[in-house]
């Protein structure tokens, strides 16, 4: 009886104790870990850097990300992001189904080159079934074919300043007061080279749809869905993306996402 | 209390269980609540490889967690995820740490990997649990034994190697690894109810200290030392 007594007194004074340490769970407490420029968020950011150096560590180059087969595919993709640009250029690309486009691809290159869509359809082509990992958590499988990016590396040459890929987009998913703020994406030589890094221009065997970034969209089967550029303008080589809108690469890391998505 | 009752005051956890053990409460923190919201950015979980849109793989689906559990407060997927990959580091850092300590020390061996002795006590430990009968005794209970190894070698582990499973970028290294689960969406799935098992691990944890003497339990967890029950024999437990 006295033990009963006792645990009942020690419950209720613990109880009070855990009470009183509630509102430390409230989590507005850690809100300015949203801040952009807060250092103990830069910290915790670190960590990316490590992730990368890590996967980067235990990936070979060539490594391929799962290839499934035919019968996987039971759906199709689901759109996400930009699903139908409304920029002048995109439309007036989109009146003639593309006929018009061509793909510029400069920087630091030995030899700028423009691609007219056809070209590219003529040139060697890749068709990969994955599973796009979206970072919202959702997965699907489709098939994808285009040309290898390595191969349209290849042609113009990579100067040895280059360590990155920079895809220019023509869809804007936001307005700020500088105006459009369009869709752009960096990716390092590495994941450019691999052979999986295709410039898509079909899915599930028909022409890319709209809603999925025709003309061209890119695919990085090693890394999640937000680095894999839909509406490819344009192809630019560069050493370093600091210089570019807020600096960060992408446009998506600019809003806070990692730049290196392979987690 | 009368001091004549009192059982002997023991140096129970050694300095490296205590740091990992708070570094580990810490991690789990953070990792539970950003893991929230990283699940609010898609509250629903599936089986297979795929999430179902156009056929139903689908188990389980909500309108997601209230904001006060969730890291940051606000719809913040990109905050949740720099919280929970930091935080991720961390805790593995930390088990590997724990590991080698526990190794050296013969904390594994001597505290926590059951023993022919414990399995034969087992059924009068589960009677003394369910009579909130709690022995404080030099050595875990094998109840204890169980719950700690269970979460030490079963349920880190899974989080882990589920957490992976859901990379692209491990996915290439180990293609094999999210098959292993079932497909990355089920991978996913384990992944969340492995953090269930872990709040109800927690809550347990919580109420076995609240009524084993939380002045005592904490203090073993945070100095070391531990009061035992009266009369316990000096060098191995038994059970009154």
């Amino acid at each position: 009886m006295s033990r009963l007594i006792l645990s009942r007194r020690r419950l209720l004074h613990s109880g009070l104790t855990a009470a009183a340490a509630l509102p430390l769970a409230g989590c507005d407490s850690f809100d300015f870990l949203r801040e952009r420029s807060n250092p103990v968020r830069r910290f915790l950011m670190s960590a990316n850097g490590l992730t990368y150096r890590a996967q980067r560590l235990l990936q070979s180059a060539d490594q391929l990300a799962t290839e499934f087969s035919a019968s996987d595919i039971r759906q199709g993709q689901k759109p996400n992001g930009s699903v139908n640009p409304d920029t002048p250029e995109y439309l007036s690309l989109k009146q003639t189904n593309f006929a018009d486009y061509v793909l510029e691809v400069d920087g630091l290159v030995e030899r700028p080159m423009r691609f007219p869509l056809d070209a590219i359809r003529n040139m060697p082509a890749r068709t990969q079934i994955t599973r796009h990992d979206c970072v919202e958590g959702w997965s699907t499988i489709a098939k994808w074919h285009g040309v290898p990016l390595k191969l349209i590396l290849d042609q113009v040459g990579i100067r040895p300043a280059a360590r990155y890929v920079m895809f220019h987009c023509f869809d804007a998913p936001t307005k700020s007061l500088s105006g459009l703020d369009f869709y752009y994406e960096s990716i390092d030589l590495i994941d450019a080279r691999h052979p999986q890094t295709i410039l898509a221009y079909a899915m599930n065997d028909t022409p890319l749809p709209v809603a999925h970034g025709a003309p061209l969209r890119v695919r990085v089967e090693r890394q999640l869905g937000y680095k894999m550029a839909k509406y490819i303008r344009r192809i630019e080589l560069i050493s370093d993306f600091s210089q570019f809108r807020d600096g960060q690469g992408s446009y998506w890391a600019d809003r806070g996402y990692e730049w290196y998505a392979g987690i | 209390m009368d001091r004549q009752r009192q059982g002997r005051l023991i140096r129970r956890q050694r300095p490296a269980t205590r740091i990992t053990h708070w570094i580990w409460a810490i991690c789990l923190f953070f990792l539970l609540l950003s893991g929230l919201q990283i699940f609010n950015a898609h509250p629903a979980l599936y089986l297979g490889n795929e999430s179902g849109f156009a056929y139903d793989n689908e188990i389980f689906s909500f309108e997601g967690f209230p904001s006060w559990l969730t890291i940051p407060s606000t719809r913040d997927l990109a905050t949740g995820r720099v919280v929970h990959f930091f935080f991720a580091w961390l805790f593995v850092a930390n088990l590997l740490l724990w590991l080698a300590a526990s190794l050296r020390n013969r904390h594994l061996r001597k505290d926590l990997i059951p023993s022919r002795r414990d399995i034969e006590a087992l059924p009068q430990d589960i009677r003394d649990h369910a009579r909130l009968h709690l022995v404080h005794s030099v050595r875990y209970s094998p109840l204890q034994k169980l719950a700690y190894g269970g979460v030490l070698f079963v349920l880190f582990p899974l989080i882990i190697l589920t957490g992976l499973s859901m990379s692209p970028g491990m996915n290439a290294v180990m293609p094999w690894f999210p098959e292993l689960f079932g497909g990355r969406q089920t991978a996913r799935t384990i992944h969340f109810a492995v953090m269930v098992l872990f709040v109800a691990f927690f809550a347990v944890h919580m109420a076995m200290i609240l009524l084993a003497g939380p002045l005592n339990e904490l203090r073993s967890i945070i100095t070391g030392r531990y009061r035992l029950s009266p009369r316990t024999p000096r060098l191995e437990q038994t059970h009154v």
